[in-house]
């Protein structure tokens, strides 16, 4: 849990320094959607997609050593940067983390002034599918050790 | 009402006296003064409709038409008046022709209900076009299933305008009605409506007219059109939310059934049967959005003390240069470049989505609007997921268009570094 916190924590302080000027925040979320990794064409399919996200969203998911890894993408680059902050904070965690961690940065950055209400639910509906793919692993991962044990 | 100055034989908006009377637009967006351009949507409200809707609930307001005191005297002589001004603003013959509604929308939805139902059969058709609204395609959509009907469409070119080439073969003796917009909210283009309500009553066929888009710039004389149906919304015109008009020619509107039961829609009720009133109020069950419609008149005044053709002079003056300066910028591609279109400039950018370019914009304190514009057919007929949309009022100015060319630059610039 302290990763995720210290990352929270991290994105916190860079976006105290933006003053809570809309423009340059929402300038440095691009600036950091174009950070996000490339992702593979052949992943952009309708099975990937976030369901209820305004803009297009595709997510897939990884399961390695006891930690999820995201890849994630979008088609529109105010929307990947929303992402791009997503996957600092979960991706490279442990799947009981992603689960129960309380994603207190949002309210703290003021998010909901950049993405409005009928975008928060796209936002929300992000976290939701990233933790269902946390849940996932972690019930396959018990499932394996009750059998191997 | 002050808000023209002559220039040489033109007369000119005083746009800055016209500015002054809207409090709205005196405030900072996002610590910049805010650039409203969603009055497509719905545009913003003078004073003297603000104080109108304060006045009626701080001195007139009661239930109307029953009461027999004097505030529902009041209140019942405000909301009549309204009737009275609308009527004459569209040149019906009567204010009887005249309905109030919650809006354009549930005009659309009176007509197809309570005349569709009754007196479409099964296997006639229903024409309309590629550039309609949800609230122009859905109405008939539902009513064409349940009645067995055929919807027809008519298909759009490139620069938004309508095929009409190929209406005569659309617009058959099957056609039973036809319902087009006046003009589109997603492309501006104004459909040479006169001549499609002759052809069509030439064939038998009704025309229901959509003119959500069209009340507040283009005027309407629903006479000369000799249209059956004219639905608009008050709120596209400097009124009030929730308020709409049904304009319906007498002898329909008397043979059709009621929309909705209740009150006020009544002569006498009783478990053998019932009688129902004249028209308007056979189509207002209920009480009504009284304090929006008396409001709602104070809006056609401000529009006619500016005069139409002196409104529509100046938004086509924004539009000219918009499309001018916008058009200079790399990757952008107006949708919608009819020769005749009221002052609304839908665009893409190249390699940019709308709705990074909405958001963006939204930062520099500028109101557009981005996505399909509730014409999802009309986006896929273009192969394209939306626009961003530009539209203007009497209030807008040259400035504010100078400002969003600038920032319009400038995203683009960033968005694609």
């Amino acid at each position: 849990m302290n990763g995720i916190n210290h990352i929270q924590d991290e994105i916190i302080e860079e976006f105290s320094m933006l003053e809570g000027d809309l423009d340059m925040s929402v300038e440095y979320l691009i600036e950091m959607g174009k950070k996000l990794p490339h992702l593979d064409e052949s992943l952009k399919v309708e099975d990937n997609i976030v369901k209820g996200c305004q803009s297009k969203v595709w997510l897939v998911a990884d399961f390695k050593d006891h930690k999820v890894h995201f890849v994630a993408d979008s088609n529109t680059m105010i929307t990947k940067g929303l992402v791009s902050m997503l996957m600092r904070v979960f991706s490279g965690q442990p799947a009981s983390d992603i689960l129960n961690c309380d994603l207190y940065f949002i309210e703290k950055i003021g998010m909901n002034r950049f993405i409005g209400t009928q975008r928060s639910n796209g936002f929300a509906a992000m976290i939701k599918q990233m933790r269902l793919y946390a849940l996932a692993f972690l019930s396959k991962e018990k499932a394996e050790n009750k059998e191997t044990s | 009402m002050g808000n023209l100055h002559t220039t040489g034989t033109k007369q000119a908006l005083d746009v800055e006296t016209i500015r002054s009377q809207f409090p709205i637009l005196h405030q900072q967006v996002n610590s910049r003064p805010l650039i409203y351009f969603d009055n497509a949507a719905s545009n913003q409200k003078p004073e003297l409709v603000i104080k109108a809707l304060e006045h009626y609930y701080h001195c007139d307001h009661a239930n109307i038409h029953r009461g027999v005191h004097t505030l529902a005297e009041r209140a019942t002589t405000a909301y009549e008046e309204t009737r009275k001004i609308t009527a004459d603003f569209i040149n019906a013959p009567e204010a009887e022709e005249v309905i109030f509604t919650k809006g354009t929308t549930e005009g659309i939805n009176l007509v197809a209900s309570a005349y569709g139902r009754a007196f479409l059969q099964e296997g006639d058709e229903v024409l309309i076009s590629n550039m309609e609204h949800h609230s122009n395609i859905v109405p008939w959509q539902l009513l064409c299933e349940e009645k067995g009907l055929i919807l027809k469409v008519l298909p759009l070119k490139d620069n938004g305008e309508i095929k009409w080439e190929v209406l005569d073969q659309l617009l058959t003796p099957k056609t039973k009605m036809v319902s087009l917009v006046h003009a589109s909210n997603t492309l501006g283009t104004i459909n040479p409506i006169k001549n499609v309500i002759r052809q069509a009553h030439d064939l038998g066929a009704l025309v229901m007219i959509d003119g959500a888009q069209a009340a507040a710039h283009l005027e309407i004389d629903v006479q000369d059109l000799d249209c059956d149906f004219y639905a608009f919304s008050s709120h596209k015109m400097y009124g009030p939310t929730g308020v709409g008009v049904l304009y319906g020619k007498r002898r329909l509107l008397e043979k059709m059934k009621p929309y909705q039961g209740g009150g006020e829609m009544i002569k006498e009720v009783s478990f053998e049967g019932t009688t129902f009133s004249d028209i308007p109020h056979k189509f207002e069950a209920g009480t009504p959005n009284i304090a929006d419609v008396v409001a709602f008149k104070q809006a056609i005044e401000f529009i006619e003390g500016i005069g139409k053709s002196s409104i529509a002079a100046h938004e086509d003056q924004l539009l000219k240069q918009a499309t001018e300066q916008w058009s200079k910028i790399p990757g952008f591609r107006a949708v919608g470049t009819a020769q005749q279109k009221v002052a609304v400039l839908s665009f893409v950018m190249e390699g940019i989505h709308h709705f990074d370019l909405g958001v963006m914009l939204d930062a520099k304190g500028i109101a557009v609007r981005t996505g399909h514009h509730c014409t999802q057919p009309l986006m896929e007929c273009y192969g394209i997921e939306g626009t961003v949309r530009a539209s203007f009022s009497a209030y807008n100015t040259e400035e504010e268009v100078d400002i969003m060319s600038g920032h319009l630059k400038d995203i683009t610039n960033k968005l694609r570094s």
